[in-house]
């Protein structure tokens, strides 16, 4: 029996589900009251422009975004097979296709900014 | 005479058998929410990179009802994630000090600790 | 001493006779101070001799009457009657083929336990004269919760993975394999990465943690994989990324 190649993602799910669990909450919480409008000069196109304008900030962006999407693509795969659906390989590169995406297009968004 | 009888097992429900296997599918499954959650952040980027009118469109289709919804359930998802993770980090990162291992709650305790100052540094940013 | 009558529901199969099992109720006059294998007990020696069973030393140490108690994995001989209303359903664990009433086929148990190399394998060989093996108190507390395994196997009966993938390796097996892992007087850990850092092995467990909810042990299986995982992943990175880190 060959050793599993699984590490690779399973690494990433770790991590991200790490990130996740310390900064969706209070991501949701922000773009749930940016969504409900509790005060109008809150989450505004300037601040979040300055913040996601310099380096730093488009690397945390990058790292939590990154992060986030390999967790829930793994876990994803893993949910699938326990929903009884037995398509393990293709699954396995539709969601990772999906992160692989919006891995790519996270990184295109951020050197526009 | 040996004929064992192998009893069925549904691979598409058995996780209504019992409440632990439920709890677990929950924590399972908000994996969806995250996931659609962080398409939803690639979304507001490219906005933020289109520009004020663009950004400020993107804000105002959060406001309908839908997305409201969305983020509320987002927001439940993220929180169910979040706990289910952080109890279970002493079983996977157990931490051996000389001889004795360090009491689970202080790590899980710990990680909550964490969770406020990070949720509360993310709050102020945002906010 | 108060005494209540039970109706207790047994999954019966008899290879010989029947196609699929089925359930028979007996009512069993009970001391509030039993046990259900004492109950099963009572059947056997009073109300049906038929009935078949596995028990031995009634005190949670042989691990042998491992049973599914009202759905949940249970050691009999640790299901207290008096936790329990006057209707109990005992079935044979779950996810094991059963070979008559409560009777289970272990084979595959056994033959997954031994693959794992459940024993000291010494980083080099020792001749006895040059003494023992010394270890210290830190180091005898990195493993020794796992050494109270009692190969009861409800982590199996408790594991769905187990149950929908009956390859996987499961839950004491894996964590019987930490357990020398974790011993340093142990150099065997490459061997049995070989055999437990496969698709079927640790990777199979997705975490549902029920293993360690039902352990009358209290030892911690969900734990030990999920530790497993970390340092397989760990080794994954170091030999692909970092091929010039030898371990």
């Amino acid at each position: 029996m060959a050793k599993s190649n699984k590490p690779i993602f399973w690494g990433l799910f770790a991590a991200g589900g790490t990130v996740t669990a310390f900064v969706t909450p209070a991501l949701a919480l922000v773009t749930l009251f940016a969504a409900m409008r509790f005060n109008m000069d809150m989450f505004t196109y300037d601040a979040i422009h300055a913040f996601a304008a310099n380096w730093l900030g488009k690397l945390v962006i990058f790292g939590i975004i990154l992060l986030s999407l390999w967790h829930a693509a793994h876990r994803t795969r893993v949910t699938v097979h326990d929903f009884g659906v037995r398509a393990d390989g293709l699954v396995a590169i539709v969601v990772y296709a999906l992160a692989g995406i919006g891995t790519l297009l996270t990184l295109v968004y951020l050197l526009r900014i | 005479m040996n004929k064992p009888y192998v009893r069925p097992l549904s691979k598409t429900s058995w996780f209504l058998t019992q409440p632990r296997y439920k709890r677990y599918m929950a924590r399972e499954v908000t994996c969806l929410f995250i996931f659609a959650y962080t398409f939803l952040l690639i979304m507001g980027l490219k906005r933020l990179a289109e520009g004020p009118d663009a950004f400020n469109a993107f804000v105002q289709a959060l406001g309908s009802p839908l997305g409201v919804l969305f983020n509320l359930s987002v927001l439940i998802a993220a929180v169910y994630h979040s706990t289910t993770w952080f109890n279970v980090t002493p079983q996977a990162m157990p931490i051996q000090r000389g001889e004795e291992f360090v009491p689970g709650k202080i790590i899980i305790g710990a990680h909550y600790a964490l969770w406020a100052v990070v949720s509360l540094i993310v709050l102020i940013l945002g906010v | 001493m108060s005494e209540r009558q039970i109706q207790l529901e047994v999954l019966r199969y008899n290879p010989e006779t029947d196609s699929e099992p089925r359930y028979q109720t007996y009512s069993v006059p009970c001391l509030n101070e039993w046990v259900v294998l004492d109950a099963l007990n009572y059947v056997k020696d009073n109300l049906d001799p038929t009935l078949s069973y596995r028990w031995s030393c009634h005190m949670a140490v042989c691990g042998s009457c491992g049973m599914m108690i009202n759905g949940e994995p249970k050691l009999a001989c640790k299901a207290f009657i008096h936790e329990y209303t006057d209707q109990i359903r005992v079935d044979p664990m779950a996810n094991f083929p059963i070979e008559r009433d409560l009777v289970t086929s272990v084979e595959d148990f056994i033959a997954k336990l031994a693959s794992v190399k459940p024993y000291l394998i010494p980083k080099e060989d020792k001749p006895i004269s040059a003494g023992e093996f010394k270890q210290t108190p830190a180091e005898l507390k990195k493993f020794k919760q796992y050494t109270l395994c009692i190969n009861c196997m409800l982590c199996y009966a408790a594991c769905p993975q187990y149950g929908l993938v009956p390859e996987f390796l499961g839950p004491a097996a894996i964590s019987m394999a930490h357990r020398y892992n974790q011993d340093s007087r142990d150099g065997g850990r490459d061997q049995r990465q070989e055999v437990i850092a496969t698709d079927t092995g640790v990777w199979e467990c997705s975490f549902v943690g029920a293993c360690s909810e039902v352990c009358p042990k209290h030892v911690d299986p969900a734990g030990a994989l999920q530790q497993v995982k970390v340092a397989s992943t760990i080794d994954w990175y170091k030999e692909h990324l970092m091929p010039w880190m030898k371990k």
